[in-house]
């Protein structure tokens, strides 16, 4: 959309740190979460799954289970309907399974029972035939011609002959002459990456309250990133109409990706139709690391050129990635992004995609850029360290500004990279002194940041107060900056306003909270909702006068005549047009619905010193800075606890967070003790710097910000770890007996 | 005729070309005139694409105009996390 | 096998229940006495998110027999605030944004109150490690220790 309804402004509210509408629930425990409703009724449902990482299912024998005290229905893959292939059969298979377990922690049958006891009795008498088959994990294996195949016919018409069928995706992107530009550097680095599968870790649990009735309507709630997607991928499973079924979106504890699609909801909804009660499914721990939504592993083959002086000649990416038995598009956005940050005249990634036996990948905050990201920042970081180049003056030599033609094709408008770039070069933290054992990382970050559908109904109560009805479910503060927005527009104070994220029937479709996209596109429609709201709020004012409509305008939280010549009237505030609303034409509201396209893409630069103990081989995180463009900072506290926060999670992916799998298929880590993420005694502050390069496609500017946060970190630590023991590290996690071992290494 | 800049791995559909030239006003013609005159490019359409359009990125925007010096750039669907 | 009779006193008000031998006090407090503050993370002790304080110590909640809390007294999350006055810890995190979603806030929140009542003037690295087993995934925890910092200051009268 064009910004030619607003002019760049003084704001009032915007900018300013309000406190959060939810936050008193929060910090007194009253807040409802996935796992806190209840109902009347309500039984236990818990679910069964495949100890194997591969195997066929023979039968499924659930007749014990049935006759146990307290078991109201069980059920399994073939209780579902057939659903249309696609996207939704795939997370449906992925829940539960069909006809194989295609990964360990594969749900192959559901109870729902009286107790957690007759519940877990249940489960322990279901007597399933599996056939076992051969399975593979990594990349590697399941791109080997022989490798048994993981699931059939999801092979995409462009993947080159002579793969596995495992191989089922193949992405290029690019532009140039490699071979001439590759000619003209004076040298060339080529390596190879690996990096792990992490998970998003959030704190909460899955966790879903399911109520079907016997008239085929239902009523669920459930933690969500994205209620709608809740209800199109629950009501495809159970083939209803989406009409028929209510979502309300609990509050969230933690998403970061991994709650925009459903685990165990369409296993609720179906037992509670089965039983004629509601049922509640919480995952413990263990499931949620084994059977919901995990990252994809990588692996990566960098080459890039650089000249004497900095400048790169060339550069091309290979990349494999892997992501569970189901298809994905990360391979694509990993592919775009890896050389996103810079201008090149040659560049080229070339990415494959591998089914393996492991749970289908979800989104982490920018799925597919950190590891891409991860591996080419390290070779230019090798390159400068070869030539003895600084690399902040290396990346800001070759960054993408305006009218750079991107490596994956458009043409970049107005970006923050040169600014952000520049102002890591003056900040205090790049010239301090660094001590022993320390070295200094650098890493740039993007991601493309999304729009999608949207609809906010904002509603002027008579008395005065406004309510701000949306879709999205808040997982940064978002419900704060959407009623500052509102606040802003109408010119009222900040507590006049209140957001509420409304059910699936009560709003219009929203796309997920996802791809940064909240504050960006629910307030780009608040705003247009506001502005809806003036015009009437005008209108009427202007009849309580008696004079024309266009000669009556809003400044200030008041209808005002336009000028001298629309007569003597003292301005009229919102609080009295409301008042009177009911007789000047009723209830008065503005509404807005919008598939948002416009939003900017974000980049962000992330200082990093670290020191690495040579005799344990720890590395201590000793200083930490974040830039980051933000286009305009609608609430500056909420954008900075989005850069700290996903700084830290990068810090966790850099340093200690795996999933580790045996050769028998197995998760070998599925807790927090051996899954290891950032505690508070890990960490230093995080220091943060916002800049604001005003994205055109926002009233105020807005961009998003919640995800290029994670991108840098892999980098950052991986070159300031890399320095600090003069050891050039390529695999992911550096963690403490990985880092010895190069330490020795380079020693012997 | 706009043209639009297609990305590496779908060029098999193009006979090897970076950019191909469409009758096209709107997005939803440009995806349309694509998979009539590149059926190698219909199943990646069906699986679901976006366009860049002078550096903006559209996902499912029908009716947008397409200008005939407009810079047009086919994407994969993306989202975010 | 029939369920035990528990006598306790929670956030100073007497309580009785009836629970399973092999039953958390977790599970007690949110499935029977609809204590919903206290949350189940993990369940084996490695997050936090379930801390309450029992006879005056920091527990995890998920740890500890229903059972066991016979004769005590437990403190939770909704015993920090007295009726409307909120604690100086939770007006700080509210102040510092030292929350995004807020499911490890109320376990955070009882062990800071915990080290405060032993220690009221804590260095920066003693929070970060008395925190060390309270783990939250979206701040990286700058603005709580902060907040915890702000609140340790206004409680000693600064």
């Amino acid at each position: 959309m064009a910004l030619d309804e607003h002019q760049p402004r003084e704001f009032k509210v915007v900018g300013t740190r309000p406190l959060r509408p939810d936050g008193i629930d929060k910090v007194t425990g009253r807040a409802l979460y996935g796992a806190d409703m209840t109902a009347p009724g309500m039984l236990v449902g818990r679910v069964l799954r495949s100890p194997h990482p591969h195997a066929r299912i023979k039968s499924i024998d659930t007749s014990a289970a049935k006759k146990i005290n307290g078991v109201k229905a069980v059920i399994t893959g073939a209780d579902f309907p057939e659903v249309r292939k696609g996207e939704a059969r795939n997370v449906l298979e992925n829940c539960i399974a069909f006809d194989k377990a295609l990964f360990e922690g594969h749900g192959v049958a559901a109870v729902a029972a009286t107790s957690a006891a007759a519940a877990k009795a249940a489960l322990r008498s279901i007597r399933v035939d599996y056939e076992i088959l051969p399975h593979v994990t990594e990349i590697a294996d399941a791109m080997k011609p022989d490798a048994p195949v993981v699931h059939q016919g999801f092979v995409e018409e462009n993947v080159p002959a002579g793969h596995s069928e495992n191989v089922i995706t193949f992405a290029e992107y690019g532009h140039g002459d490699l071979e001439a530009g590759f000619a003209k550097a004076d040298r060339i680095v080529e390596r190879s990456f690996r990096t792990a599968a992490t998970h998003q870790g959030y704190i909460e649990p899955h966790a879903c309250l399911a109520s079907m009735g016997p008239d085929g309507k239902a009523d669920l709630w459930c933690c969500t990133q994205g209620h709608y997607a809740a209800r199109a991928f629950c009501a495809a499973a159970l083939g209803m109409q989406e009409s028929q079924l209510r979502v309300t979106a609990s509050e969230i504890g933690g998403g970061f990706g991994g709650k925009t699609t459903v685990f165990i909801e369409p296993i609720a909804l179906m037992l509670s139709k089965k039983a004629g009660r509601p049922v509640k499914i919480v995952m413990t721990r263990e499931e949620v690391f084994k059977a919901s939504g995990p990252t994809v592993s990588s692996e990566s083959d960098i080459k890039i050129g650089m000249t004497k002086d900095g400048r790169i000649t060339a550069a091309s990416a290979q990349l494999r990635y892997q992501g569970g038995a189901f298809p994905n598009f990360t391979i694509h956005m990993g592919s775009q992004s890896a050389f996103a940050a810079y201008d090149l005249a040659a560049v080229r990634s070339r990415g494959l995609n591998v089914l393996t036996n492991r749970p289908k990948q979800a989104a982490y905050r920018a799925p597919g850029a950190p590891m891409a990201i991860y591996a080419v920042e390290s070779v230019v970081d090798e390159l400068c360290q070869h030539f003895g180049l600084d690399p902040l003056e290396v990346r800001l030599m070759n960054a993408a500004r305006k009218g750079t033609k991107s490596s994956y094709g458009p043409t970049f408008d107005d970006i923050g990279l040169i600014a952000t770039l520049n102002a890591a070069k003056a900040h205090p933290h790049y010239s301090a002194p660094l001590g022993p054992d320390q070295g200094r990382g650098v890493s740039c970050g993007f991601w493309f940041n999304f729009g999608g559908d949207t609809s906010v109904s904002l509603n002027i109560n008579f008395d005065g107060t406004v309510s701000v009805v949306e879709g999205n479910p808040d997982i940064g503060g978002s419900r704060a900056s959407i009623s500052m927005m509102a606040a802003e527009e109408l010119g009222i104070p900040y507590d006049r306003v209140r957001t509420v994220v409304a059910d699936t029937n009560s709003i219009g479709h929203n796309e997920v909270t996802d791809g940064s996209r909240v504050t960006f596109a629910v307030g780009l429609a608040t705003i247009k909702a506001a502005l809806a709201a003036k015009k009437e709020m005008c209108a009427r004012a202007a009849k309580m006068w008696g004079i024309d409509e266009d000669a009556v305008v809003w400044e200030d939280g008041c209808a005002k005549p336009a000028g001298a010549n629309a007569g003597d009237h003292d301005p009229m505030p919102l609080a009295r047009i409301a008042r009177k609303s009911p007789s000047t034409g009723g209830p008065i509201a503005g509404h807005h619905e919008v598939n948002a396209d416009g939003a900017g893409v974000s980049f962000g630069v992330h200082l990093c010193d670290t020191e690495v103990d040579p005799e344990t081989g720890a590395t201590k995180v000793v200083r930490y800075t974040v830039f980051q463009d933000a286009g305009k900072a609608v609430h500056p506290d909420y954008v900075e606890g989005q850069m700290q926060g996903g700084a830290v999670q990068g810090i966790g992916w850099a340093l200690n967070e795996e999933y580790i799998y045996g050769p028998d298929g197995r998760l070998q880590n599925p807790g927090f003790l051996d899954y290891r993420v950032p505690v508070a005694s890990d960490l230093p502050r995080i220091d943060t710097q916002i800049l604001e390069i005003p994205n055109p496609g926002h009233p105020y500017g807005v961009r998003g910000v919640g995800e290029t946060s994670i991108v840098p970190p892999l980098a950052a630590i991986t070159n300031a770890v890399s320095r600090a023991i003069g050891t050039r590290m390529s695999q992911l996690p550096m963690s403490p007996p990985r880092l010895l071992a190069a330490i020795r290494g380079k020693a012997s | 005729m706009v043209r639009v800049a297609v990305w590496g791995s779908l060029r098999t559909a193009t006979d090897g070309a970076a950019e191909v030239e469409v009758e096209a006003a709107t997005f939803k013609q440009v995806l349309d005139a694509l998979a009539r005159d590149y059926p190698g490019l219909a199943p990646q359409i069906e699986r679901g694409v976006s366009l860049a359009i002078d550096g903006v990125i559209y996902k499912e925007s029908w009716f947008t105009p397409v200008r005939a010096d407009s810079e047009v750039v086919l994407l994969p669907l993306m989202a975010g996390g | 096998m029939s369920k035990i009779h528990v006598n306790t006193s929670i956030n100073g008000d007497t309580t009785e229940f009836l629970c399973e031998a092999d039953e958390p006090l977790l599970n007690v407090l949110r499935d029977h006495l609809h204590l919903t503050g206290s949350k189940e993370g993990c369940g084996t002790g490695d997050c936090g998110a379930c801390s309450v304080t029992m006879n005056g110590r920091l527990v995890c909640s998920c740890l500890v027999l229903g059972a066991e809390a016979e004769g005590a007294e437990i403190t939770t999350i909704e015993g920090m605030a007295d009726g409307e006055t909120l604690h100086p810890l939770q007006r700080k995190f509210l102040e510092h944004a030292a929350l995004q979603c807020g499911i490890c806030t109320p376990g955070i929140l009882v062990a800071a109150k915990a080290l405060l009542e032993r220690d009221p003037d804590p260095s920066e690295t003693e929070i970060r490690y008395w925190l060390a087993g309270n783990l939250c995934r979206c701040t990286g925890y700058d603005k709580i220790i902060s907040a915890v910092m702000d609140a340790a200051a206004e409680m000693r009268g600064g």
